[in-house]
């Protein structure tokens, strides 16, 4: 009985009283988005602090005596209690310090930040590559709905959903590169046109480019594309399965008919009055697959020894090296929640059906 | 042949005259409607294939997977060595066949703890909103910020390497989705009068969440941790190629990758077997879970 007294509160969808709807939307949006780094933040203290890895023995080994351990224990702080780590820790976050990691002997952001341009421009090749194919698949085979096209695009992205991307790269270096010579192989560039380049960006297409270095360009274009061509594949399966059925709900609607009716060709429908409707839609599918890309990269980077977050992280985890691997948790989740926001905003500004 | 006519017009019978006959007809309906669905049936055949090859692993398997012979390191597939040898000379073919025994462990250990938590979880929140909804679902978002391969990564390499400390992992990143899908089920049959009626009997909370919701919300929850098992599988494979999962000599799939890759360029079947053997188990998942969900929920199909 006394649950029925409890009114059908449900949270979202009405701004706070007194406030402007806007703004009350913003401080709702702010709130929430601390509420999540915190909750981000809590998560990878907890599993840098409380699990069983111990720290202290990552750093001296198995065999430093008992004042070695104590004096490290101390100088981490692991000595005092929980929650004033957990201040430690927040506060150094918020000061841009994620520690320094074992492995570089280098603080954690530099590191990062070092190895970081390297997997952008692997993602967003990989990006281009499967928004290019994904987005035509897609609307082709809500276009053609249960004919051989649709077959082949529904088949195709299950395939894409169901391989493995790091044997899939395996399988290509050995059929691409090593059988072929299509392709250059590992890394971003060959040895010999390694310190020719300029960094500017370190997005070694647009250095290159920019510099005029076309030969260098190519080269560097012939080791990317194989890599993103794989993580594309992954990209291009979720994008046209989600453009397919966004497609599908349009061309159900009685405006398609009507625009039939007054005699438009089939494709012109499809493309320039239902694709129109689903284009926010597709953007946002769009910029989640680019998170998701960069979570393909870290296995596709171990296999193409592309010297990139995603090798780094892993390189971190095989070392034990607790700093590091938190560090780039933290920040993917802080880079996924940040897409997922702009994928929010672009719905608010762009899609007049959700204000 | 008027047993089976008979057994035909039971099944079909407009009233069901028991529970028993209700269930069997309902199983019976869901079969033709898989039956119309080649490739959900392709699917289940290939998982059939798939159990029955871990189960009788012993006796389909042609060699001893961890008999080392160095004579016959890195041999192309042959009439002894069917799908060849790695490079301790141990019988690929049986070590894949034993590898799935591994991958089914891990993809099903992890989904019976990611599945009953989500669900527990999710339901609770749902059905007693306010406060306790909020917490939870805010525990929930903050899991899916991260991806849950990274998530996984960041679990394991905070537990150890390791095949349970891979599925705990795993469990760990899978939960989340499945305790908002569950969550959504509840919100639907939270008001309904069903529910109301079983609350002024004085069922407690604990009780109409266990016995009345949760059951309600069961056919979605099988249906999305069927088709995350192909997702499972391909973490579970990732860790293992990292290093991170199985360890060696285990014939873990992607374990046996991992040691494939180093030989790649010289004796690729190595690292191509274990790779197709996991594509086919993540693809019948998938093609599988598809077709349940349509059987499932028509509002779907």
């Amino acid at each position: 009985m006394a649950e029925a007294a409890v009114p059908a509160r449900r949270t979202g969808g009405v701004a706070a009283p007194g406030l402007p709807s806007w703004s009350g939307t913003a401080l709702r949006v702010v709130v929430s988005i601390a509420v999540t780094l915190f909750g981000l933040m809590a998560l990878t203290f907890f599993i840098g602090r409380m699990l069983p890895l111990d720290p202290v023995t990552a750093i001296l080994g198995d065999n430093a005596t008992q004042e070695a351990i104590d004096a490290m224990r101390a100088q981490l702080g692991l000595d005092q209690p929980l929650w004033i780590q957990f201040g430690r820790y927040v506060g150094d976050i918020l000061r841009l310090d994620l520690g320094t990691a074992l492995t570089t002997g280098k603080p954690v952001l530099d590191d990062i930040a070092r190895v970081f341009p390297a997997t952008i421009e692997l993602a967003t090749v990989g990006i281009v590559i499967g928004t290019a194919l994904g987005i035509p698949l897609g609307v082709m085979a809500a276009a053609y709905r249960d004919t051989p096209v649709d077959y082949f695009v529904r088949v195709f992205g299950l395939l894409g959903y169901s391989t493995p991307n790091f044997w899939l790269g395996l399988m290509g270096l050995v059929l691409f590169y090593a059988t072929l010579g299509w392709v250059g192989g590992p890394g971003r560039i060959d040895t010999a046109f390694q310190w020719d380049v300029e960094p500017v960006t370190d997005l070694l297409l647009l250095d290159t480019a920019m510099a005029g270095q076309w030969e260098i360009f190519r080269n560097v274009l012939s080791h990317i594309i194989l890599p993103a061509s794989i993580l594309a594949f992954g990209a291009l399966a979720y994008i046209s399965r989600m453009t397919r059925s966004f497609m599908l709900e349009q061309l159900s609607q009685e405006y398609v008919v009507a625009a039939r009716v007054k005699g438009l060709s089939w494709m012109r429908t499809v493309w320039v009055h239902a694709f129109r409707n689903v284009a926010v839609q597709v953007v946002t599918v769009v910029a989640l697959a680019y998170a998701f890309l960069l979570e393909g990269a870290v296995l596709t980077e171990t296999v193409f020894a592309w010297p990139g977050f995603g090798r780094y992280l892993t390189n971190a985890l095989l070392a034990g090296d607790m700093n590091a691997v938190v560090g780039c948790t933290l920040l993917i989740g802080i880079i996924f929640v940040a897409l997922n926001l702009l994928t929010d905003l672009l719905y608010r500004l762009f899609d007049p059906r959700t204000r | 042949m008027s047993a089976s006519t008979s057994l035909g017009s039971w099944l079909r019978a407009p009233i069901p005259a028991s529970p028993f006959q209700a269930r069997m007809q309902a199983l019976w309906l869901g079969w033709r409607r898989l039956r119309s669905n080649p490739p959900a049936l392709a699917g289940a055949i290939l998982l059939l294939l798939l159990l029955a090859t871990a189960t009788f692993a012993p006796l389909i398997a042609t060699h001893d997977i961890l008999a080392q012979d160095l004579t016959v390191r890195l041999q192309k597939p042959s009439s002894t060595h069917w799908l060849g040898t790695d490079d301790l000379g141990r019988d690929i073919f049986s070590r894949v066949v034993y590898g799935s025994r591994i991958t089914l462990y891990i993809a099903f250990l992890a989904a019976l703890i990611a599945a009953p938590l989500g669900l527990i979880i999710g339901t609770t929140a749902g059905y007693l909103g306010g406060w306790a909804d909020t917490i939870l679902m805010r525990l929930v978002d903050i899991f899916l910020s991260f991806p849950s391969l990274i998530l996984a990564l960041a679990f394991v390499a905070a537990l150890g390497p390791g095949i349970e400390n891979a599925i705990i992992a795993i469990s760990l990143a899978a939960w989340p989705p499945i305790a908002r899908l569950a969550r959504a089920e509840t919100l639907t049959v939270r008001k309904s009068d069903y529910i109301a009626a079983v609350r002024m009997q004085g069922a407690s909370r604990m009780r109409i969440i266990v016995h009345h919701v949760m059951p309600m919300c069961i056919p979605s929850v099988i249906v999305r941790i069927t088709l995350n098992m192909a997702a499972i599988i391909l973490t579970a494979a990732g860790l293992g190629f990292l290093g991170l999962g199985a360890q060696p000599p285990s014939p873990e799939w992607g374990a046996m990758l991992s040691t494939g890759r180093q030989f790649v360029m010289n004796a690729w079947w190595i690292a191509a077997i274990p790779g197709c053997a996991i594509l086919l188990t993540s693809l019948a998942f998938n093609l599988f879970g598809d077709g349940l969900r349509d059987i499932m929920d028509p509002r779907h199909g």
